[in-house]
């Protein structure tokens, strides 16, 4: 399909910073008609900042952006829009009460008489929908129809009036495999019509199964523009990690650990359109990493694990507790305790000082009964302050004065302080300092390998796989919502993991 | 080259005045302290205390005494604001609570009548918290469905007809008795109050409903009984709105369904938005609650006692309200200060 030779938008040099932060640095990107390209990058890399500069809603400091060869500058998502940049975002933003035409043609009703053209307003969204190939009863209201057509009727809304570009963020995370063929589909028709289309996801089957042209990003860099077919599974996951595809084994400390017996065991644990029934079993004193791309089921293996969310199959099994959690409740009873990924939303009680922070978890086990003095509130408060150098005034300063990583620190403390047997942390070195990172990877391992056999368990999720490789005592690798492969701490290496983390389903089929 | 730097960038210390208008209760209580100061300008006599009878009587014992109710309603309407919900069936419940005890109080006695009442009031809150907390209903519209068909319910008990006490007598100490001089509802709200406040700091209750109010997913993730806190703030609303519905009913001597604790929900809210509450949720503070429903009946009884007309007074008192509301507003102070 590459036949165009001129882009129809081009970004060069493009700049942007916020306070402290340099979010995009000397970014370029090249969109061709009737292309499907693909945005590639980790969490951080500068994908979202991108499309936000694309579709107007921030200015670039520096840098320009040519359509049709002619530069333009967004400055709000009107002006965008005027341009023919169309983008349809990761949460479809629709109302679901509202039939599927009124939908489409929302902002922009076709008029008569100075009133809605209610007929034109129909015909108008069946064309828009045909040109999807998709025949659909336009009156009904959107609730009645799957979340895949939901996001089809998004990109309708899109492409009503006549787009040159169209941008999906991540449009696949919340559909299930049917789902995805037909969305496909229907791109395919539309880049064949000659629509540049820019595709951001997470999941490697799908950039192959769609793109003709890659852009890879890495730290706010662009890392370089790839044709598809010449781009290799394994290169381009190393291209998202930034680890030479020829790079020696990491070796990593000899000392084997001493695992005792298994104190959690995950059988056909899954849930639709999260994970795929996985097993798992964590024995005491062993850290096990989760490894995997952003997408691929880690968070949702821990929430599973922990009864955050429901699980459809299988079961965790516990010392003394088997079955399927209804809460979190009921894991923290059989001993688990979860550090979420999402600080400010899912851990940190902003509002509230380090020592109510630190005492939550332990204090809901107990009940209404305050579990300790003041006093002893004060000092259990104080010794963790000081145990993990957490940096505050004081045990009573909000936690949400903290900076991250001595917020995260904190929340780590909630959970020790519950003294649990199996400790799950989700990318527990986001956002914080190298030093800091050190610190905390130095912390697991001191608390699962205990001389005298009474370490925690730990499962360490991670995007960045030196730290996962550096911590694990074994590294399950998960690719696609399943478990793609295992390897124990003698066999880590760097380069096997990004293999299996690389391959195609089919090779980790036979494998 | 230090030196001046040093000097520069450290601000000069907060005195102690500037530090004391920090703490969450200074501005109701500044706003109180003006109002009565205003009172006692304008009204003769306000500040007089005089003992008659053995009963300590005056302006200030009389706002205390009718602000008593409103109190009430107000410390069970602040655990609810502080979970992110609202209770707007309060004053249905005094409804309900007050006809139940006047229907049964000549017929089972005051004991069985008190007990009817509460027991009710108990059921309301049952209701709104199942609603809330088990059926994830918005609180408003849950509450709001007693707020509508609650005085209907009263209404039933009395036959549309307002029904009036006359014996027993022990049935109007409550709300209009004395006790060591000092009227009887002042010790059940200082009983009440106690009584919460210890349960907030001597149990982990405080903290869950704070927890809750701020962050309901964290709290959940982190083991909280989210639902049966949210759950128990709307039954210890309704208990409080139902003891409320008992004082008022005593001290009035009769039970009128239609109008007995008519939108004592509003002024309930507004007490604890006085008080410094956020309707978001989150920090809540028990004696600024009473503070604030204690400005709401120093405002009224003023404007009663200055003779000022009934057209005007609700005017004169939304424009004190506002002015309260917004002297807490950061956005005005940050406007302010630019």
């Amino acid at each position: 399909m590459t036949t165009a030779t001129n882009p129809v938008l081009e970004l060069s040099g493009i700049h942007k910073g916020f306070p402290g932060v340099k979010a995009l640095s000397d970014v370029s990107l090249r969109l061709f008609p009737g292309e499907v390209h693909a945005l590639m990058g980790q969490n951080g890399a500068g994908k979202s900042t991108l499309i936000k500069v694309l579709t107007g809603l921030y200015q670039p400091d520096a840098g320009t952006i040519l359509l049709d060869g002619k530069p333009i500058q967004p400055k709000r998502t009107e002006d965008a829009q005027a341009h023919g940049i169309r983008t349809v975002y990761q949460e479809v933003n629709l109302c679901t009460n509202l039939s599927v035409a009124e939908n489409i043609c929302a902002g922009r009703f076709p008029r008569k008489w100075g009133r809605i053209d209610w007929a034109a307003v129909n015909a108008e969204a069946k064309r828009v929908l045909a040109q999807m190939d998709l025949d659909i009863d336009v009156t009904a209201p959107l609730s009645r129809y799957s979340l895949s057509v939901q996001q089809m009727v998004a990109i309708a809304r899109a492409l009503r009036i006549s787009a040159r570009v169209l941008i999906l963020d991540e449009p696949t995370s919340s559909l299930d495999d049917a789902a995805v063929q037909r969305l496909f589909t229907v791109l395919r028709r539309l880049r064949d019509q000659g629509l540049a289309i820019l595709f951001v996801t997470h999941f490697l089957d799908q950039t192959y199964a769609l793109s003709d042209r890659i852009t890879v990003m890495r730290n706010g860099e662009t890392e370089g523009e790839y044709l598809a077919k010449d781009l290799s599974r394994l290169a381009l996951v190393n291209k998202m990690v930034g680890a030479p595809p020829d790079q020696q084994p990491t070796r990593l400390d000899s000392r084997s650990a001493q695992t005792g017996a298994p104190v959690l065991k995950a059988q056909g644990l899954g849930r639709s359109g999260a994970l795929q029934p996985l097993d798992l079993e964590l024995r005491r004193g062993e850290v096990v990493g989760l490894a995997g791309l952003l997408g691929s089921g880690r968070t949702e293996a821990a929430r599973l694990l922990f009864g955050a969310d429901h699980a459809d199959t299988g079961h965790v099994e516990t010392e003394g507790r088997s079955g399927r959690w209804h809460s979190p409740r009921e894991a923290i009873a059989a001993g688990i305790a979860f550090c979420s990924e999402d600080r400010k939303h899912e851990g940190a009680i902003l509002d509230l000082s380090v020592r109510d922070n630190i005492l939550l978890a332990l204090q809901a086990r107990t009940g209404l009964r305050l579990c300790m003095s003041f006093e002893q509130q004060q000092a259990l408060a104080d010794d963790y302050i000081k145990r993990l150098g957490i940096k505050t005034a004081s045990a009573d300063t909000p936690i949400g004065q903290l900076s991250g990583g001595n917020q995260q620190k904190a929340l780590l403390a909630r959970w020790l302080a519950t003294e649990p047997a199996v400790l799950i942390l989700d990318e527990p070195t986001r956002g914080i300092d190298v030093r800091a990172k050190e610190d905390l990877m130095d912390a697991v391992r001191a608390l699962a390998h205990k001389e005298d056999g009474t370490g925690m368990s730990i499962l360490f999720i991670s995007s960045e796989l030196p730290e996962v490789l550096h911590c694990s005592d074994r590294v399950l690798v998960l690719r696609d919502r399943r478990a793609a492969g295992e390897y124990r701490r003698g066999e880590l290496d760097e380069r096997s993991v990004l293999e299996v983390i690389a391959a195609e389903p089919a090779a980790a089929a036979s494998a | 080259m230090t030196v001046p730097n040093l000097a520069m960038s450290t601000p000069s210390a907060p005195s102690a005045v500037s530090r004391a208008w920090k703490h969450p209760l200074a501005r109701p209580v500044a706003a109180l302290a003006l109002l009565l100061a205003v009172a006692a300008l304008f009204v003769p006599g306000f500040l007089h205390l005089e003992i008659k009878d053995g009963h300590l009587y005056g302006s200030l014992v009389d706002i205390l005494h009718r602000a008593a109710p409103l109190m009430l309603a107000a410390l069970g309407m602040t655990l609810v604001i502080a979970t992110r919900g609202i209770d707007v069936s309060v004053g249905a419940v005094v409804a309900i609570a007050g006809t139940v005890a006047c229907v049964l109080v000549g017929t089972h006695g005051v004991a069985v009548a008190f007990a009817a009442a509460l027991g009710t009031a108990l059921l309301c809150g049952l209701w709104n918290g199942l609603l809330v907390s088990a059926l994830g209903l918005q609180p408003i519209i849950a509450t709001l469905i007693l707020m509508v068909a609650g005085r209907g319910l009263a209404q039933l008990f009395t036959d549309g007809q307002i029904i009036t006490v006359y014996e027993p007598a022990s049935f109007f100490w409550l709300g209009g008795g004395y006790l060591l001089g000092l009227p009887v509802s002042l010790f059940v709200v200082a009983t009440v109050a106690g009584l919460t406040g210890l349960l907030m700091k001597r149990t982990a209750l405080g903290l869950f409903v704070q927890t809750v109010g701020i962050n309901p997913v964290a709290a959940r993730l982190a083991g909280v009984r989210t639902a049966a806190i949210v759950f128990f703030v709307y039954v210890y609303c309704s208990l409080g709105a139902g003891l409320a519905g008992l004082m008022i009913s005593s001290n009035i001597k009769s039970a009128d369904a239609n109008n007995a604790g008519l939108l004592l929900e509003l002024d309930a809210i507004l007490a604890v938005t006085l008080g410094g509450g956020q309707l978001s949720g989150g920090k809540f503070s028990l004696a600024g609650s009473l503070i604030g429903a204690l400005i709401i009946q120093t405002l009224t009884s003023t404007i009663y006692a200055m003779g000022v007309p009934p057209q005007v007074t609700m005017v004169v008192k939304a424009v004190v309200v506002f002015a309260v509301c917004i002297s807490q507003s950061s956005a005005w102070s940050t406007w302010r200060k630019a």
